[in-house]
């Protein structure tokens, strides 16, 4: 279990109000549900307040979206702070998510928190004193064909090492994201020295040999 | 070594184009209709007889589960309900059938819906899968507008919807039940069973959960037969599975092979080899990190099956294969877990709640050496105190690894605090001597 900590009064909004963008966007989430079962849309809502927020969720969002989905506000702020990704304080513009767990660790996740320390002097839950960057160490990332793995917002930075990582920070602060997935422009979680399998289908598509007869007939274009 | 006319997931890697007509091009969606036309027992028997069994870490035969739905007309929905909420340490094979193959698992949602007479499927993707959500609710519009699901769905007149959502960081909800609190807007805590998904499930409604990989694979089954699935691999471990190989390999990887394909093979033909060559082999954990390590001489001809792996005390799990060669700090490697576990037990019960913090604290001390030696069989009867006391799993995986080290490197444990108590170096990489 871990904590999390809701930002103090005098960083909180006195309200809070879905963009008619989010309202479009919660239609569609609330007819993924029952009616009697709209309940369900609660991280989806999180999530989109987040979004509009900052990165973050203020408690007036919480009570928005308690009011919308007919939920007491406990049940909605007891969601909130048992997922790890809900963030009830201001973060940096630059969310940086660090995997730390074995299999990170393994491939030298240890060097990647050492560049974060040496160019943003951030430790675990910091942010920088400008505000645009924060640190979390998170839990596997579900990419440790690829590890070590650096999450910024929404994107995963694979296969880093000290350098990379340093040169990775140094374009987040100019304000550039570099192309997301391998630093080292591997493919995929494919190995680095070339494919160990699926080499006889790569010029034909990956069309599969007992569908070949067949393949010719399927259209491309719908 | 399994041939490339074998293999389900052909787009792997992201070569091709992963969106509809790429994907019937590779044989997706071809005729599904047909399938739609035999009935739902029929689709069952198919998987049953492929021997399937599910690729979410248990091993429990897929469709035996199915049949475990009603047949009869209860008066409520069904509901699929697929667990992509990927999250055990290693894993990562989920996440490229989704972001590159995300039709074969749309289409198996329609399939194995319809084998459980399910009227929709939920998939819950985890939380930091974004970019992977984006192609798989393409996918599934995509799906939509083609008439291949929704109503009517491939002209077969039964009605089926699939509605993705997002997860938002919590391991725990790989747990089905957990996954099910989740899914209706609660905290992920797991329920305590019986009652079974299969009969109440997601809103008190009939469920099947199963995972990415699962139901992936289900239309290829069902389309090149039973015999064939079945005739990959070992009795009772039959198939392909995608094994995700990371750590102390020259060539991390994920890659589709044949069930029971030795370990040895696997590394050394797929991933390039253990870094500083196999007899610098330290240990491996076979199946993720909840199933005990591996020490080198189990790792030399182990096959990488089900009822191999249960037989020397481990697990295939999610055949996510962590590799750990001679410079790891392997006590340190496990304490790690343990920080995992105890991070992501939801609190609940009160064993793995207490019991994972209680865990980690004293690994950390194994790690540096400040304990005694009958300490160790203190934590080691605390992970039996852990171990099937709790509603779900995770005591019993926050217990395993923690055993699977006692088991193979209490002599390691020993010489640290040995070392510790007579001022020696507690722990140095053959690397690091090697400098000196």
């Amino acid at each position: 279990m871990s904590g999390k900590h809701i930002a103090d009064d005098s960083l909180q909004p006195e309200s809070f109000e879905f963009s008619a963008e989010s309202e479009a966007k919660i239609t569609t989430i609330l007819a993924k549900y029952p009616e009697p079962r709209k309940a369900s849309a609660v991280m989806p809502l999180l999530d989109l307040a987040q979004r509009q927020h900052d990165n973050w969720i203020p408690m007036a969002a919480i009570d928005v979206i308690a009011a919308r989905l007919g939920m007491a506000r406990i049940r909605v702020l007891e969601v909130a702070t048992f997922y790890t990704m809900y963030n009830l304080e201001p973060v940096g513009a630059w969310y940086l998510q660090a995997c730390t767990t074995t299999p990170c660790w393994l491939r030298g996740s240890n060097e990647m928190m050492r560049a974060i320390k040496d160019t943003l002097g951030l430790d675990n839950h910091q942010r920088t004193e400008d505000g645009r960057f924060t640190l979390l160490e998170v839990e596997c990332l579900g990419a440790c064909c690829n590890a070590p793995i650096l999450q910024v917002n929404d994107d995963f930075y694979e296969d880093l090492d000290y350098d990379s990582t340093v040169s990775l920070i140094e374009s987040l602060k100019k304000g550039e994201a570099p192309s997301v997935g391998s630093v080292k422009g591997r493919q995929g979680s494919m190995s680095k020295d070339g494919p160990t399998s699926l080499v006889s289908l790569k010029d034909k598509d990956g069309v599969p040999a007992w569908f070949q007869d067949q393949a010719a007939s399927v259209g491309g274009d719908d | 070594m399994l041939r490339d006319e074998d293999r389900i997931f052909t787009n792997l890697y992201g070569w091709f184009d992963w969106k509809l007509a790429g994907a019937r091009k590779r044989g997706d969606w071809s005729n599904t209709k047909d399938i739609l036309t035999k009935t739902p027992e029929d689709v069952v028997e198919i998987v049953k007889a492929s021997g399937l069994r599910g690729r979410g870490g248990a091993g429990f035969p897929t469709g035996l589960k199915w049949s475990f739905m009603p047949k009869q007309n209860t008066g409520k929905p069904h509901y699929l309900v697929v667990n992509a909420d990927e999250s055990e340490p290693g894993t990562c094979k989920d996440r490229e059938i989704i972001r590159h193959e995300p039709h074969k698992l749309v289409e198996g949602c329609l399939v194995a819906g319809f084998a459980m007479r399910a009227e929709a499927a939920y998939i819950y993707i985890r939380g930091e899968f974004y970019n992977e959500a984006l192609h798989l609710q393409h996918a599934i519009e995509e799906a939509y507008e083609a008439g291949l699901i929704g109503k009517n769905a491939c002209g077969s007149g039964y009605d089926f919807d699939v509605f993705l959502h997002r997860g938002a960081g919590a391991y725990i909800c790989g747990e089905e039940t957990a996954l099910l609190e989740s899914l209706e807007g609660k905290k992920g805590q797991p329920r305590l069973k019986p009652p079974f998904p299969a009969g109440v499930g997601l809103y008190g409604c009939p469920t099947t959960v199963n995972n990415v990989e699962s139901i992936a694979v289900a239309p290829t089954i069902v389309r090149r037969g039973a015999e064939w699935f079945a005739g990959i691999g070992r009795p009772k471990n039959t198939g392909t599975k995608l094994f995700c190989i990371s750590g102390h390999v020259n060539n991390p990887c994920n890659v589709e092979e044949e069930l029971g394909i030795p370990l040895k093979e696997l590394l050394e033909k797929h991933c390039g080899g253990v870094i500083g060559g196999w007899d610098n082999l330290l240990a491996v954990i076979p199946g993720g990190s909840s199933v005990p390590l591996m020490p080198k001489a189990t790792c030399d001809d182990i096959l990488m099956d089900f009822d191999s792996l249960r037989e020397v005390r481990s697990g295939l799990g999610t055949a996510a294969v962590i590799v750990m060669n001679k410079e790891t700090d392997v006590v340190k490697a496990i304490a790690r877990l343990s920080a995992f576990y105890k991070h992501e037990s939801c609190g609940q019960c009160t064993p793995c709640r207490e019991g994972t913090g209680w865990m980690w604290r004293v690994m950390e001390r194994m790690v540096r050496g400040e304990a005694e030696p009958e300490e160790i069989d203190t934590l080691e009867e605390v992970t039996r105190q852990v171990e099937g006391h709790t509603i779900c799993a995770l005591g019993d995986a926050a217990a395993w690894p923690i055993q699977g080290l006692i088991r193979h490197f209490r002599p390691e444990m020993e010489r640290r605090i040995a070392a510790r108590k007579s001022g020696a170096p507690v722990f140095e990489t053959p690397a690091s001597v090697a400098a000196e």
